[in-house]
């Protein structure tokens, strides 16, 4: 019988009740007194001089209020990459500065380089529109493709760095040698190039912001669409701004999904503030879908060639990997580690693979920023993975599921150092791939294909298992590999005098279901209902200073700091107890809601220990403070590695090439899992955008920097009738050994495993279909990809 | 700026509006109705659908004066009487059809209106009425799972999970 309530019930979420009856309260929907409208004036060209700009044009237009360029912003800071990285030869990574508008330069179709503010909307909208037409840019040659930047020293996105390269990164670059020994002697060598397609990760609910200046207190407050406020806070105050934190408070209200783009700190964030306080008034901002498609950090983007060795009876001996990365124009804040230490680290996969290099050269471009999407580095190395693996599998004329057996790790070999510098704590990867070729009847897939066939479709099967590193992050270990943060969380427990309990938590909800998930955690180790828990997050003015939700690691880092608050909350109570019931705080035991002398029917409720902190009337005030709320700051040990084994299968129409997703199965290992339906809907939300970045999306600059895919015209969004019912199982789990909840994120899976799993199916299509040439198509497999490739 | 009077959620309700204000912006800033939400601009996304006389209508699609004295229908309109959910919106929050809600305005107005016209739609027949309709984060399962319980049937073994 399943669970109605606590750890491990499928609890319906509390907070659909306002987002069903519109009473959700996103940043958009707020409206403030006096407030005045920002828009922002964004570069047509990819990559020009700014020759000069003619604010006289439209300060005396209708409702017109100020203008702001990049002179205003040129001597305060810039906004920075949170991670250092160093090249092969040890020298620091090239760091433009990114500044709240561009100045001098403009460097991709978008970059803002004026705001526009008046009274309504559609006066700022008209008057930016007349001061885009008073703006000479002279043209510069755009720089899209990566190869040529990289080739090309006299063309520059940044007039400082003269190859466009950020970095050249080697991992490990001192196993480098032994690698390439390794793959000169392997019996046989898999080569694939290919391209993880660059997408944009579109939330539906587009960037917005509203700035407010208080004069009398020299206050400032920003509500703006955020994956983690205190860090937008700590990078506007002591990076762009000069602001003193305790200055600044900012809020993340209801957000309408991030998937990473909103981790980031972005210039209209500043320019708002800095319009608030020269106006006396709110300033707002909000994006409209195009600014987002021009100007919100961009995902993946990546040119890998890999290289497999392996015996011929399949056994993974080396793996060497080159990739280009593109950052686009400027270093977004998580840019430098999304391509380094989110996917170099995971390229030995969930395979016992002894020699693994990874090397990967950082290219400006005149193309929006990229920074970490969904998955983030991980999806990238996986894919190449797995894409490899499968490709070896065909040369080599073996069966790509026995081929998995094989090379998975085995539950005896945990914990497990790999040759890329992660340690994998637990995990059981037959036990999920078993699962998944139960669950997708992997029997029963010929007489499938042989229906298929009836209809005139192509049928194909592929499989992927996929490991990941989430829950960031172990901050000594971040340190080390240049993070300019820490990456624990913080929870703040204060029980109130009746009984009741506010959790002040460093993640951010927006869309995770958080206000839902953590009281049920809470009631479930007070012994109170979920009811009586309140979960407050997103803002700075009254939550504990926390890294916010990304990366998988709301549950494994913000819940697990909230774990350690709640046992600080019965240690007190203990004692407490102690005094009242007249017994040796030893002796105390806690359960159930109660604090109970062990063997004794002596006990006090948990609503009666609340009320004597609150009410000190019979209380050891002489040893112990009243009050009853308890703050922890968590910094994980290590990462958490959910894994799992994906079977996708497709049909294709020879006639059309068109690829249809007809079944997708997950088996996953997300350790103790606290709601199965909310861990459920994760994994289906990021297999829909796996199945998108496979299939249908696709981010297209033309040769002059034109982002010809900018709307939902053009840009393939998937949605409802292109994707299957997907089934899916979290029932092999290992529990993480080291959070106190054992858990693993889940987030990210669906995307990072699905990818692959898709395209393997496709090949796996065509090859059964006599398309034996077929050996890759890049992604997404659009049917002009997959025609061209079966009528080669 | 002119006076528009049309029937908002049952009451008679007016708000001023320039010609080119969108139906959508009538109700979000001249009436604070803020649970229709704006995704896109190019009419694609879905996030703003609201009810014109019965119809599933996209509100940034239409001008506001151009429904001037018609009957319109939004999220804040669509619970019980009592204020308890309506069966698409308890369908919603039953089979977890919704996850940062940003979209969920729009997937219920277009849910209602689908199943006025056809009150027990296939699962193909769901998938093709929801086109219009983006949502980022569900991968669409458990909306479509949704849709069909609201119409009364077993969504869960028509999911076949």
């Amino acid at each position: 019988m399943p669970k109605d309530t606590g750890i491990g019930a499928s609890t319906k979420r509390r907070e659909d009740v306002r987002f069903l009856t519109g009473r959700g309260v996103y940043t958009d929907d707020l409206s403030l007194f006096g407030q005045a409208h920002a828009v922002m004036v964004r570069s047509t060209v990819a990559h020009g001089r700014i020759v000069s700009i003619d604010t006289s044009a439209v300060e005396s237009m209708p409702g017109v209020l100020a203008v702001f360029t990049g002179e205003d912003f040129k001597d305060v800071g810039g906004n920075p990459a949170g991670w250092l990285i160093n090249s092969r030869d040890g020298t620091p990574m090239r760091e433009p500065k990114r500044p709240v508008l561009a100045h001098g330069k403009v460097r991709h179709v978008g970059d803002a380089y004026a705001a526009v503010i008046a009274e309504s909307y559609a006066q700022a909208k008209d008057a930016a529109q007349v001061l885009s037409d008073a703006t000479e840019i002279e043209e510069l040659p755009a720089i899209v493709d990566m190869k040529a930047a990289a080739a090309d020293a006299s063309n520059r996105v940044h007039d400082e760095i003269p190859d466009n390269i950020c970095f050249d990164w080697g991992w490990i670059e001192d196993n480098r040698a032994a690698v390439d020994a390794a793959m000169k002697a392997a019996p046989h060598v898999v080569t694939l190039e290919l391209t993880n397609n660059r997408l944009v990760p579109n939330a539906m609910e587009p960037r917005a912001s509203i700035g407010e200046y208080f004069p009398g207190t020299g206050d400032y407050k920003l509500t703006t669409t955020s994956q983690n406020p205190h860090l937008t806070r700590l990078l506007i105050c002591a990076f762009v701004m000069g602001i003193p934190e305790n200055k600044l408070q900012v809020v993340a209200p209801d957000v309408g999904g991030g998937f990473g783009s909103k981790i980031y700190h972005y210039g209209e964030e500043a320019l708002v503030l800095a319009a608030a306080k020269r106006l006396g008034r709110p300033v707002r901002w909000t994006a409209e879908r195009t600014e987002s498609f021009l100007s919100d950090a961009h995902g993946r983007d990546h040119v890998t060639k890999i290289e497999l060795g392996c015996t011929k009876e399949g056994d993974i001996l080396a793996i060497r990997t080159e990739t280009y990365a593109n950052v686009g124009a400027y270093l977004s804040n998580f840019s430098t580690a999304t391509p380094t230490f989110l996917h170099g680290t995971l390229m030995a996969g969930p395979y016992k693979v002894p020699h693994v290099y990874v090397n990967v050269k950082t290219v400006f471009t005149n193309t929006a920023p990229v920074d970490a999407y969904r998955g983030a580095g991980r999806p990238e190395a996986t894919y190449s993975i797995e894409r490899v693996v499968d490709k070896m599998c065909r040369e080599l004329g073996l069966d790509p599921f026995e081929v998995r057996r094989r090379n998975l790790l085995t539950p005896d070999q945990f914990p497990y150092t790999t040759p890329v510098g992660l340690v994998y704590d637990t995990g059981n990867y037959q036990a999920t791939l078993d699962k998944a070729v139960d669950l997708a009847d992997v029997a029963g897939f010929e007489a499938r294909r042989a229906e298929s066939a009836k209809r005139g479709k192509l049928r194909g099967m592929g499989l992927s298992t996929w490991i990941e590193a989430c829950g960031i992050a172990p901050s000594h270990l971040v340190g080390v590999l240049g993070a300019r943060v820490g990456l624990y969380d913080a929870a703040t427990v204060r029980v109130n005098a009746t009984g009741t309990i506010s959790v002040m938590t460093g993640a951010h909800s927006h869309g995770q279901g958080h206000e839902t998930v953590f009281p049920q955690i809470v009631a479930e180790k007070l012994g109170i209902p979920a009811s009586s828990v309140e979960i407050v997050h997103g803002d700075t003015a009254k939550i504990p200073f926390g890294m916010g939700s990304y990366g998988s690691r709301s549950l494994a880092v913000a819940g697990s700091a909230m774990d350690r608050a709640i046992d600080k909350i019965i240690a007190k109570g203990k004692k407490i107890a102690a005094h009242m019931l007249e017994a040796a705080e030893g002796d105390i035991t806690f359960a159930d809601g109660k604090f109970s002398v062990a063997g004794t029917d002596k006990a006090k409720t948990f609503g009666e220990i609340a009320f004597s902190a609150y009410v000190p009337h019979n209380y050891p005030l002489e040893t112990l403070e009243p009050g009853l709320e308890e703050t922890a700051f968590y910094d994980p040990a290590n990462f958490t590695y959910p894994a799992g084994a994906y079977i996708c299968e497709v049909e294709v129409d020879e006639g059309t090439g068109k690829v249809d997703v007809v079944a997708f199965t997950c088996a996953d290992d997300f350790g103790n899992v606290m709601n199965p339906m909310i861990v459920e809907g994760q994994v289906h939300g990021g297999v829909g955008q796996g199945i998108g970045q496979a299939v249908l999306e696709s981010t297209s600059y033309d040769e002059n920097g034109q982002l010809l895919t900018g709307s939902y015209m053009d840009y393939a969004m998937p949605r409802a009738d292109d994707v299957p019912f997907y089934t899916v199982d979290h029932s092999c789990s290992t529990p993480c050994t080291h959070n106190p909840l054992g858990v693993k994120g889940c987030g990210e899976a669906g995307a990072i495993g699905s990818p692959p799993a898709v395209v393997n199916a496709v090949i796996d299509a065509l090859q059964r279909g006599g398309h034996s040439h077929v050996t890759h198509i890049d992604m997404p497999v659009s049917p002009n990809r997959v025609w061209q490739a079966m009528n080669a | 700026m002119t006076k528009v009077t049309m029937t908002v959620n049952g009451k008679s309700v007016s708000a001023e509006a320039e010609g080119r204000t969108l139906l959508v912006n009538y109700l979000r800033e001249g009436l604070g109705l803020t649970g229709t939400h704006v995704g896109c601009d190019t009419s694609q996304c879905g996030a703003c659908v609201v009810h014109v006389d019965g119809k599933a209508v996209k509100s940034c699609t239409v001008f506001a004066m151009d429904v001037a004295g018609s009957e319109v229908r939004t999220i804040e309109g669509m619970a019980n009487a009592d204020g308890s959910l309506g069966v698409v919106q308890q369908a919603f929050q039953d089979h977890h059809g919704l996850q940062c809600g940003f979209c969920t305005p729009g997937m219920v107005m277009t849910t209602a209106a689908l199943l006025a016209n056809n009150p027990k739609p296939t699962e193909a027949e769901v998938r093709h009425e929801l086109e219009g309709n983006i949502c980022r984060c569900t991968g669409y399962h458990n909306i479509v799972k949704a849709v069909l319980a609201a119409s009364g049937q077993d969504a869960g073994a028509m999911a076949a999970e």
